[in-house]
């Protein structure tokens, strides 16, 4: 049986087939920093959660605001792989496997959050023994456990198919673990047109299920705040605010991932400035849907002008938490929106520049949302002093998470192809191939040539062909 | 059914501070350094404070007011919806208290989050006395100290109602409402605090929760708190 035929097949597999002395130092490196944070976070289990800057009332603090965080990147992942494969969008399917995987790798560092911010992690199985369905905190568990199983159910399925061209073009002198594993993981996968059509079945289900998922998995997770009657979170608005949140900031991600595996695996054919320029796109959308929310929020708050509320409006723009609040709506939005609309047209440097700022941003979105409405409660007394600084634990924690994060990527990439080999092929027996390398060509001729408005019956005509 | 409430009547209250002490003899709460305090890890499960104190009025008017809170025990509490453990609960047998299993919560703080009057505590670390203290410890084993990383709160002294049933049962007789008093009510150097049954239209407290002085805090919220308050002057 033929395997899919992909020119690029050679160039997306290297990678793959040895670790560099550079990449190794880059683990060890990664690693340090994750087994670091290990080691104070048992140092936080022995001696309690004191070693935190959490106080009365800021109960919860950068471990709240990472979990958050980390789901919010998990997102683009289902974002880019399913939605964009329900609406038809080919030019995701080189970016969704690099996406995807920020899902994979992200959520367990979300979920992770959570545990390690919990004041007794060895009673976490009473969740389950006495578990009272009425807690948001339920909701979540629920929904991120179905949207953890079911991306890694969604990833490995679109991954079968590689695993066996891995496995069947495996050199001679590769490892012996090497071939093991592709081989149990390939699952005895043929690369017959029949299964190829059966997968892609599976895999279009699957992105309709995947997209609810996505919209209900950061819903619930703002539940968490909107269903409590503090000033700030008490709102309807929280839901499909965190959502597009957690799109922008994933979409940020996987623009900043695509430029390392493009300048790293040198995939400058593959990776074209076409496909960043479709994410700049995206980007620049998702920002202007990011300020209408983040608008609409603060109008109705300001305009209703209640005391409750109005006290943490006045904290966030004029008081102690004004510096952040400013700098994270000039990163979110402002700077970044100027650097897409400009510079970034022609410049992938630009726009990891963009997205690096978005993502630093969005952390501060986060912090933002989550501590001042805690400091100012709804009953106006002193509850304690309550201004919040995450201590160098939590700093440590934080960092080891973004550092775990950047580990398992990484170890992925160079086991498993990170451009999809299949997916991408020009050819599979029995299907249609992929021609989306060859259309950037195209367009860039199409560029050159006077403007031309297609009509609609043009489309019509190339359905009916 | 009986449903025990307070009255704190404002008019009297000297803000001594005599329930937060009383309560921390009663109850075993831990004692915290300055440092942590300053953090605002103090736990007091009563807790008397000026009121706006985010405004200056306070420092400027000598007439400050103070507000003396315990937990307000509401008939529908915000804190236990959101416990994902059942952990905390009202228990509608003993007269509708809102208690906290040490035994089940797993320290995620959603209550302490969720309470719009902050009479939720957190336990930051193991709880310490120094041996003076330690040896005044209330040797009550209902009362015994809490573990780090749970949640603890007023429960308005709810060791002392099972000693006064079983006191009742001893001595043969009926069990009466007067029997059972919280620490901070008996100790209140103005007499500023009243407990007894609100479901009880005769009781002292049903008579004054019916005061026109009586208010209950944000009571706008709907959660029903049982501790009412009496206006000042």
């Amino acid at each position: 049986m033929a395997l899919p035929r992909n020119k690029y097949q050679e160039l997306l597999l290297a990678p793959t087939r040895k670790f560099s002395r550079r990449e190794i130092g880059i683990l060890l490196i990664l690693s340090a920093i994750a087994l670091w944070g290990l080691f104070v976070y048992i140092h936080q289990f022995i001696n309690g959660l004191g070693i935190t800057g959490m106080n009365r009332p800021v109960y919860w603090g950068v471990y709240i605001v990472n979990f958050v965080f980390f789901i919010g990147l998990a997102h683009s992942g289902t974002f880019i792989s399913a939605i964009l494969r329900l609406v038809g969008a080919e030019w995701r399917v080189p970016l969704a496997r690099a996406a995807e995987a920020i899902t994979i790798f992200s959520l367990p560092f979300g979920a992770g959050s959570i545990l390690i911010d919990m004041g007794r992690l060895d009673r976490v199985l009473n969740t389950i023994i006495y578990g009272r369905f009425m807690s948001p905190i339920l909701w979540d568990i629920t929904a991120v456990t179905l949207y953890l199983f079911s991306s890694v159910v969604f990833f490995y399925l679109s991954l079968l198919p590689d695993i066996a061209i891995l496995r069947d073009t495996l050199p001679d002198d590769a490892p012996a673990w090497r071939r093991r594993l592709y081989r149990s993981l390939a699952l005895g996968w043929q690369h017959s047109a029949e299964k190829y059509r059966r997968l892609e079945k599976i895999l279009g289900a699957m992105a309709i299920f995947m997209t609810m998922l996505v919209v209900t998995v950061h819903t619930v997770v703002s539940f968490i705040f909107g269903m409590t009657l503090q000033p700030g979170w008490h709102t309807t608005i929280l839901g499909p605010f965190f959502l597009v949140g957690a799109i922008f900031s994933g979409s940020a991600a996987t623009i900043m991932i695509m430029a390392v595996l493009r300048w790293k695996f040198h995939l400058e054919e593959v990776l074209s400035f076409k496909f960043f320029n479709y994410m700049r796109k995206l980007l620049i959308a998702l920002a202007l849907s990011w300020s209408y929310f983040m608008g609409v929020e603060h109008l109705t708050v300001i305009y209703g002008n209640t005391s409750e509320e109005m006290s943490v409006i006045i904290a966030k723009f004029f008081g102690e938490f004004s510096a952040t609040f400013w700098v994270m709506a000039f990163f979110c939005f402002f700077i970044p929106l100027v650097i897409l609309l400009t510079k970034a047209k022609r410049s992938i440097g630009w726009l990891v520049t963009a997205s690096v700022i978005i993502n630093i941003g969005m952390w501060l979105e986060r912090f933002i949302v989550i501590v001042p409405s805690e400091t100012y409660p709804r009953l106006g007394y002193d509850l304690g002093h309550g201004l919040y600084f995450p201590t160098p634990a939590e700093i440590s924690i934080t960092l080891a998470c973004f550092a775990g994060m950047a580990l398992l990527y990484m170890l992925f990439t160079k086991v498993f192809p990170i451009i999809p080999v299949w997916e991408t092929a020009q050819e599979i027996p029995g299907l249609h191939g992929y021609h989306g390398f060859e259309e950037d060509e195209a367009e860039e001729e199409h560029a050159e040539a006077p403007e031309q408005i297609p009509g609609y019956g043009d489309a019509l005509e190339a359905g009916h062909a | 059914m009986t449903r025990w409430g307070m009255v704190i009547d404002l008019d009297k209250c000297v803000a001594c501070q005599a329930c937060t002490v009383a309560c921390r003899m009663e109850n075993n709460t831990p004692v915290v350094s300055p440092e942590e305090s300053e953090l605002g890890r103090s736990i007091l499960w009563n807790e008397v404070f000026p009121l706006e104190s985010h405004a200056e009025l306070a420092a400027e008017d000598t007439g400050a007011d103070f507000l003396t809170r315990p937990c307000q025990h509401c008939d529908n509490p915000p804190c236990i919806k959101v416990c994902p453990v059942q952990a905390t609960y009202k228990s509608d047998e003993t007269g509708g208290q809102v208690l906290q299993r040490y035994e089940r919560c797993i320290g995620c703080r959603f209550c302490t989050v969720a309470c719009p009057y902050g009479v939720r505590y957190f336990n930051w670390y193991a709880p310490e006395w120094n041996p003076e203290i330690a040896r005044h410890l209330n040797p009550d084993e209902e009362v015994s100290p809490r573990a780090r990383g749970i949640v603890e709160k007023c429960t308005f002294c709810i060791q002392r109602l099972h000693k006064a049933e079983q006191l009742a049962e001893e001595e043969g007789r009926e069990f009466r409402a007067s029997d059972y008093q919280p620490a901070c009510v008996q100790t209140c150097t103005g007499k500023a605090r009243f407990f007894g049954d609100l479901d009880d239209p005769d009781s002292l407290v049903s008579q004054l929760a019916r005061s026109r002085r009586a208010f209950r805090l944000l009571e706008e919220l709907g959660t029903r708190p049982k501790v009412i308050y009496l206006k000042e002057g």
